[in-house]
């Protein structure tokens, strides 16, 4: 407990020292909230404990009237990061199962989380079917724990508080979800039940209406991730940016402890939404996986 | 008064009658989970499940909301 405590108030200064960085660089006096939107938006700098990596800038793809900018950026940068850690840690972990079947330490957990993704998460929402879909369902959960988590330490940008990546994460959910109808239910029965069931002459109102209710659900994923994201960081910068606001060494006690707390809350609301996406995912797969068994008994 | 006062303004309101019913919403849930609870504690861990999935999604709505008060302020 006093670790962490220690780490949070560490990353908390160190945020600090970085704004303070900014402000010492020559701009202006008062208090630009614009400003403070930078270290949570997407730039093609990393910033390191006292210097800047500048990313490379790839020329733009042109396809035809499409242009493409593939120069990365912090964020790609991190995506990626938090990818090849996520593989470092899945090899790491499978590879000590060829050694002992009771696991130790950083495997420990890495079970526990996957037996308590299995046991509570897929399993109860999608029957046994579900195992075939435990591997993205995993790869989901660790993906966006990662990402979130990495976004908490010193120096260190949360990817998912970009909306492109969450839209790119609810992409993939959105395909999920329908291939895994489609498999249980096959392509018929899922296109009969876009109709809703209705008579014949009100499809052509009903089709339209159940293909946007198709989609507001992996639009409420990202918007949910995205928003719970981003917000806290803006919370935790806003708290110490009422130092520099207000111009006083006074206000620094009081912003520096509730930014703090704000922090582990942050943490908190990080492993909380890498759950929620994974757990609403696995919902809305089990949706369509149970309507495959209740056309099934309604025609036995 | 000037737009970008209207919009600040506009955002800020907007961000209190958000919390305003969130914190509604989810102090019903926490409310019905306690008496739950208390009722039949062998119960506790799935109704305590049940509440965060709720609270979770009503938190979703929010920050829709949320969003739209923060392009306000943000516009200028």
């Amino acid at each position: 407990m006093r670790d962490t405590l220690q780490h949070v108030a560490v990353s908390v200064a160190e945020s600090a020292k970085q704004m303070i960085s900014h402000g010492a660089s020559g701009h202006d006096e008062k208090f630009n909230f614009q400003h403070l939107l930078d270290h949570v938006k997407d730039s093609r700098t990393i910033e390191l404990p006292g210097f800047h990596i500048e990313l490379p800038q790839i020329p733009p793809v042109h396809l035809g009237d499409f242009v493409i900018d593939l120069s990365p950026t912090k964020h790609v940068f991190f995506l990626l990061l938090c990818a090849i850690l996520l593989v470092i840690a899945a090899i790491a972990a499978s590879r000590a199962y060829r050694k002992t079947f009771v696991p130790h330490g950083f495997v420990n957990l890495v079970e526990m989380l996957v037996v308590f993704i299995r046991d509570e998460v897929v399993i109860p929402n999608m029957g046994p079917e579900g195992i075939k879909y435990i591997p993205y369902l995993l790869t989901t959960f660790f993906y966006i724990l990662f990402m979130n988590l990495i976004g908490l330490v010193p120096y260190g940008a949360t990817a998912t508080g970009n909306i492109m990546v969450t839209a790119g994460l609810a992409t993939v959910a959105f395909f999920m979800i329908q291939i895994s109808a489609i498999q249980a239910q096959g392509l018929k029965n899922y296109l009969m039940h876009l109709t809703g069931g209705v008579h014949w002459g009100l499809w052509i109102i009903m089709i339209p209406i159940e293909i946007l209710g198709l989609f507001t659900k992996p639009f409420a994923l990202c918007i949910r991730l995205f928003a719970n994201m981003s917000a806290g960081h803006i919370v935790i910068l806003s708290l110490i940016g009422f130092i520099f606001m207000f111009q006083s060494i006074a206000v620094a006690p009081v912003s520096v402890l509730f930014a703090l707390f704000i922090n582990m809350l942050e943490l908190f609301v990080a492993v909380l939404q890498a759950y929620i996406f994974t757990m609403l995912t696995a919902v809305f797969m089990g949706f369509g996986v149970q309507a495959a068994h209740e056309s099934h008994e309604g025609n036995h | 008064m000037g737009i970008n006062a209207i919009a600040h303004l506009a955002a800020g309101l907007g961000a209190g009658l958000i919390i305003l019913g969130a914190s509604y919403g989810i102090g019903k849930l926490a409310a019905a989970t306690m008496e739950a609870s208390g009722r039949q504690p062998e119960v506790a861990p799935q109704v305590r499940t049940a509440m965060i999935i709720s609270a979770a999604l009503i938190e979703g709505v929010t920050f829709f909301a949320l969003v739209i008060c923060m392009l306000l302020a943000i516009k200028s």
